[in-house]
């Protein structure tokens, strides 16, 4: 059986939160500059191209693109036939967050109370974690900072399969109408149907993985994502939500089996800078 | 598109009653950093007839909690976040004189009203562009709260600091006009 040493694993999430941080990936990069090309509005142009800047800045400069570096969000998907050996792999996990967070200068911005005393943890842990067991014998981490300005415009329904579609559309569209301005427009709208209630939530997340743009494999489900697009660049919210034709980049839908009496439905909204990066250990 | 208006904080409110909603700003002088944690102690503070650790009058609050600066930076990157969450303090600080505000998206109808009786100003910088916005710190210390790490007071300097005037002093909402133009009715 392969072995793997779990300081790899921290070394590898410490080089990844910080490469996330300072690299937009290439396909984020292109449909920005797509969507400084469809723009209508001056400003929502300037605005996109500002961003576009920006993220080549920041890669250069080797500085986070955004202040928001988020609470980090990281799926570990860990090969059946893999030994993980030399400590802790939850612990192992949380050091390299810990590591790579000083190292790369990034915010810290995690409190360990919700509710009351609202103290900051001062090194961005606890990381949220997603662990799943798939063939082979290898370890593939994906890190994902997630800031809160689109996190807090997200949201989830359980509609009943009356609703079908339909219902969805007009969900998804209602909650980037709410968000408005304050997602930092142009968003990637992830979407999770099916499942149960966490089901759905964690489906729209991994939804903002998908390369940018990219169609679901099921043709119906990828007319749907052009179709509920093309409805939000029409709300006319656009860039930092100044005006503009261009709101959303892509919309991504992921599904999943539900109950017999089910349609859960949950929107999860990511900003221009949709930041991940991975590894295969 | 016209040339940006160079704008020097703090601000007096003839300076901020000449912004009209759209207008293109450069700030330069200096601006203090709050975010939730921290409006959450001022609001506090005034409520207890306690002192605030700055003077509020005609000071722009910058809502943005910066990451730590690099060797060489005077602050890390440093974008907006959003506006809204400091709504519920908002008024009560434009009442003892704040005249300017620094974030992104848009405001609720009392933080309008109160900019309205007052006059003060509300600025849109781009959200998401922190590297570039970082270029235009030119020194940045600690004022208070410094236990809050990324939400602690701190006075900026800045040059420079490019932003869109959102919501004049007279309350027109660059927001509502934007989507208005560009929406499309099905």
């Amino acid at each position: 059986m392969r072995e793997l040493d779990v300081a790899k694993v921290t070394e590898a999430v410490e080089e990844l939160c910080i490469a996330a941080c300072y690299d937009l990936p290439p396909d984020v990069l292109e449909a920005l500059g797509k969507a400084a090309q469809a723009e209508e509005s001056e400003v929502g142009r300037e605005i996109i191209n500002i961003c576009i800047q920006n993220a080549k800045l920041a890669a250069k400069e080797r500085v986070p693109i955004c202040q928001d570096t988020g609470v980090t969000i990281i799926f570990l998907e860990v090969g059946q036939d893999l030994h993980l050996v030399g400590g802790d792999l939850a612990e192992a996990v949380a050091e390299g967050v810990r590591r790579g967070y000083d190292k790369g200068y990034l915010r810290k911005s995690v409190v360990s109370d919700p509710l009351f005393s609202r103290k900051n943890t001062q090194d961005n842990t606890p990381p949220i974690v997603y662990t799943d067991i798939v063939p082979g014998d290898k370890l593939r981490v994906v890190v994902v900072p997630k800031g809160t300005g689109s996190e807090n415009m997200s949201g989830l329904k359980m509609l009943t399969p009356a609703a079908g579609p339909e219902g969805v559309r007009k969900f998804v569209v209602e909650t980037v109408d709410k968000a408005g301005s304050n997602p930092c427009p142009p968003i990637i709208v992830g979407v999770g149907v099916g499942g149960m209630m966490d089901r759905a939530a964690l489906l729209s997340k991994r939804a903002l993985l998908r390369r940018t743009g990219e169609p679901h494999p099921q043709a119906e489900v990828a007319k749907l994502e052009r179709e509920i697009l093309a409805e939000i660049n029409d709300l006319g919210i656009g860039p930092q939500g100044l005006g503009g034709r261009v709101t959303a980049l892509a919309v991504h839908i992921e599904t999943a089996p539900t109950h017999i009496g089910a349609l859960p439905v949950a929107v999860n909204i990511q900003c221009h800078a949709a930041r991940h990066a991975e590894r295969v250990l | 598109m016209p040339e940006p208006i160079r704008i020097k904080a703090p601000l007096a409110e003839s300076d901020v009653k000449k912004l009209k909603a759209g207008d293109r700003v450069l700030v330069s002088g200096v601006v203090y950093t709050a975010r939730d944690a921290a409006h959450k102690r001022l609001v506090e503070a005034l409520e207890a007839g306690q002192k605030l650790p700055f003077d509020l009058e005609g000071q722009i609050i910058y809502y943005v909690g910066p990451c730590p600066a690099k060797p060489g930076q005077a602050l890390g990157s440093c974008g907006p976040t959003t506006s809204g969450r400091m709504d519920p303090y908002t008024p009560t600080l434009i009442a003892r004189g704040l005249r300017g505000m620094i974030g992104k998206g848009s405001r609720v109808p009392a933080v309008v009203e109160a900019m309205r009786k007052h006059g003060a100003v509300y600025l849109a910088a781009i959200g998401g562009a922190g590297a570039l916005a970082a270029k235009t710190v030119k020194k940045a210390e600690m004022v208070a709260y410094e236990d809050l790490g990324p939400e602690a007071i701190r006075r900026l300097e800045v040059e420079d600091f490019p932003a869109i005037v959102c919501i004049d002093a007279q309350g027109n909402d660059l927001y509502e006009a934007g989507k208005a133009k560009y929406r499309v009715a099905r």
